[in-house]
């Protein structure tokens, strides 16, 4: 029996393919502006017996797909987090335009999360707005910061008055990479709070696309004192877990 | 076809093409919450019958009671002591403030950063599209948060017959004193106002009036036990929001019929969920009608609605008024002691409340509580930190929501709910 677990979320959607607990197939594309045609793209070709989704697209999806079933980000994450980390005791992920985090017991249950309010303040669209005042590429943008010395404080978390905060430290001639670096620590100062406000504690795992900048990862770790566990493909946890949901209920 | 009330909602000066806008709004607002439930109990028959004439047969019946010369008392808060009222041959009406309405107008006279309560109770007025308000002969504010207090002073310049009750901050004696003193000065204001003289009698029947529709509630919130939960949480929470402003001997009656028919159906099994529906119990902010985005939220992602720890809900009417007083001074005496148990978050400390909040929790069988903060509100959403760990160390869930009247965030909400609801039934 093949397994498939979609996240349809605000930027990407991603699609997991699991037989016997295995990761068959995975494949990523963006949402753009119509999720279910791309969501159709993305599942173009592939062949499985059940489907589960997840992600702020998910009730389209249902509506969509007549026997899909769904479960949100979270429960979905905490799923696919612990299919990779059996040991995590708490999620922190940040994605294109949210952010959430979760505490788990020993047995991988949810039992507190928080997630971001309707901004997008702490996430990845900011650091990529910010990456491009700097005139940074996405990839670039996380290597350069950690090559700072020090960081330069940002005080607003609002995209819209960070970025003339921004502006005005580039006016004043300050170097471009440590503004990049205290960018990057205005984030990790908000996740920590999240992860606070949930009460996490033990071994941390690092999702979502953030999760692939070098200097996030590296900030984390300093401001948590330990050493923070990051998945190979940090973006797919949501889809492994709605697979992983799907394949334990059969 | 129904009655065309519009000759009377101009007699009372309102703003008719806003008044039918914000109809359709509650119409449609109904239709698509209500009664697209399903498993209904049949008396709910009355609470729809009673909100399609919401604007319509219950102003006509106040104003034929005015013609009689009975006078019309609203006010926006559980404190305001319905006894005296009747007692003095008057009627009382909660003025509901759970639409946002005018809000570009409202925020010419109030800071943006004011809870959606208060703003609305300003915007049915700056408005003219609320009936009650305009056919009330005087209106009753309270000192209770500092927003109310506040906006009550500038209020004061809009209407003509507003009439402020202090109320104490702090459960001492000096409390309880103050609250009696204030009592005893509404109940002059009130007997000023009707020309009527408050009997010993009178105070008794009004005492018996009120303590039977609270009753009523509390029958049918014994009920909501069972599991199968025979009645949802939006039904139950209409009930409690028209404990504000039908008749309420007719009101006790009908709340009363559904408790009869929800035994039968407690009998045979039957719910408005199927049983082992994950339960949950809100708690915070008062919501006014037709404020029901959140519980609309939560009975449509798969959880049953056992119970509302707020002042539209068992705050509001947990206690009843001992009656066996038979001096003027001690009736006063006995809802002194019985307003004075309301644990709002304006009192401090209130350690009350957070003991409610858990007995309520374990006594509806609560998988989880929802705590319902308005934005903005200060009083709730400052203890809600203090409940969430209360409940939380007992073991109970506990997910802290703040939002306003506002529709942007529902999808957010509704991930939030769906994650807390998967989060306590696994
Ligand atoms: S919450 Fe407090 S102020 Fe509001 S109605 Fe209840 S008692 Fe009055
Ligand atoms: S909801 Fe809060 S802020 Fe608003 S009136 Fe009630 S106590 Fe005051």
């Amino acid at each position: 029996m093949i397994c498939a677990g979609i996240d349809i979320g605000s930027r990407s959607i991603e699609l997991v393919l699991v037989e016997n607990e295995k990761v068959i197939e995975t494949r990523q594309t963006d949402t753009g502006f119509d999720p279910i045609s791309q969501a159709r793209k993305v599942m173009k070709g592939i062949k499985f017996d059940q489907i589960m989704a997840t992600g702020y697209g998910r009730n389209l999806f249902e509506v969509a797909y007549d026997d899909a079933s769904t479960v949100t980000e979270i429960k979905a994450h905490a799923a696919g987090v612990r299919c990779e980390f059996p040991e995590a005791l708490a999620i922190l992920d940040i994605g294109g335009q949210d952010s959430k985090s979760i505490r788990l017991n020993d047995q991988g249950r949810v039992v507190k999360f928080e997630m971001n309010d309707r901004c997008a303040a702490g996430t990845g669209k900011f650091l990529e707005i910010m990456a491009h005042n700097l005139g940074f590429s996405l990839d670039e943008f996380g290597p350069a910061a950690l090559a700072a010395q020090k960081d330069l404080q940002i005080n607003s978390m609002c995209t819209v008055f960070a970025e003339s905060e921004v502006t005005s430290l580039i006016a004043k001639g300050q170097d471009r990479q440590e503004i990049a670096r205290g960018l990057h620590s205005s984030v990790v100062k908000r996740a920590v709070g999240m992860l606070n406000r949930v009460g996490a504690q033990g071994p941390i795992v690092f999702s979502g696309g953030v999760a692939q900048n070098p200097c996030m990862v590296q900030m984390m770790a300093d401001a948590l004192g330990k050493e923070i566990l990051v998945p190979d493909h940090p973006q797919m946890m949501g889809a492994l877990g709605a697979a992983m949901i799907m394949a334990a209920k059969q | 076809m129904r009655e065309d009330y519009t000759p009377m909602w101009e007699s009372l000066g309102m703003d008719l093409s806003a008044h039918d806008a914000l109809l359709g709004v509650l119409e449609q607002g109904y239709r698509d919450i209500y009664l697209a439930q399903k498993n209904r109990p049949e008396g709910m028959g009355y609470f729809d019958f009673v909100m399609s004439e919401v604007h319509g047969l219950r102003i006509k019946e106040l104003l034929d009671e005015k013609k009689q010369n009975r006078k019309i008392i609203g006010s926006y808060c559980v404190f305001v002591p319905e006894e005296i009222v009747l007692a003095g041959g008057a009627t009382l009406i909660g003025l509901c403030s759970g639409a946002d309405f005018a809000v570009e107008e409202v925020e010419k006279h109030l800071p943006r950063n004011t809870c959606s309560l208060i703003k609305s109770s300003f915007g049915f007025k700056l408005g003219k599209v609320c009936p009650y308000l305009e056919c009330a002969d005087m209106i009753v504010g309270e000192n209770t948060c500092d927003g109310k207090k506040k906006a009550y002073e500038i209020f004061a310049g809009m209407v003509d017959n507003l009439y402020v009750m202090d109320l104490p901050q702090v459960k001492s004696t000096q409390g309880r004193a103050l609250l009696k003193e204030e009592f005893e000065r509404f109940k002059t204001a009130v007997e000023e106002l009707t020309g009527n003289k408050i009997t010993v009698e009178a105070l008794k029947e009004g005492i018996k009036v009120v303590n039977a529709k609270r009753a009523a509630l509390h029958r049918l919130a014994i009920l909501r036990k069972a599991d199968p939960a025979p009645i949802s949480g939006l039904d139950a929470l209409l009930a409690n929001q028209v404990f504000f402003y039908d008749n309420p001997a007719r009101f006790t009656e009908s709340v009363n019929k559904i408790c009869d028919e929800l035994e039968v159906r407690i009998k045979e099994n039957q719910g408005a969920f199927p049983s082992k529906t994950p339960r949950i119990l809100i708690s915070g902010c008062p919501m006014a009608v037709p404020n029901w985005k959140l519980p609309w939220i939560i009975e449509t992602s798969g959880a049953v609605i056992v119970g509302e720890e707020a002042c539209v809900g068992e705050r509001g009417t947990r206690n009843l008024t001992d009656d066996s007083g038979q001096s003027l001074d001690e009736l006063m005496e006995a809802f002194t002691d019985r307003y004075f148990k309301v644990d709002c978050a304006i009192f401090t400390p209130n350690q009350e409340r957070s003991d409610h909040i858990v007995d309520m929790a374990q006594a509806y069988g609560a998988n989880g509580v929802i705590h319902y903060g308005l934005q903005f509100c200060q009083p709730y959403i400052m203890e809600s930190i203090p409940v969430e760990n209360t409940l939380e160390n007992l073991g109970i869930p506990c997910m802290r929501i703040e939002t306003d009247y506002g529709m942007e965030d529902v999808g957010q909400l509704k991930t939030r709910v769906e994650a807390f609801i998967e989060q306590i039934s696994d």
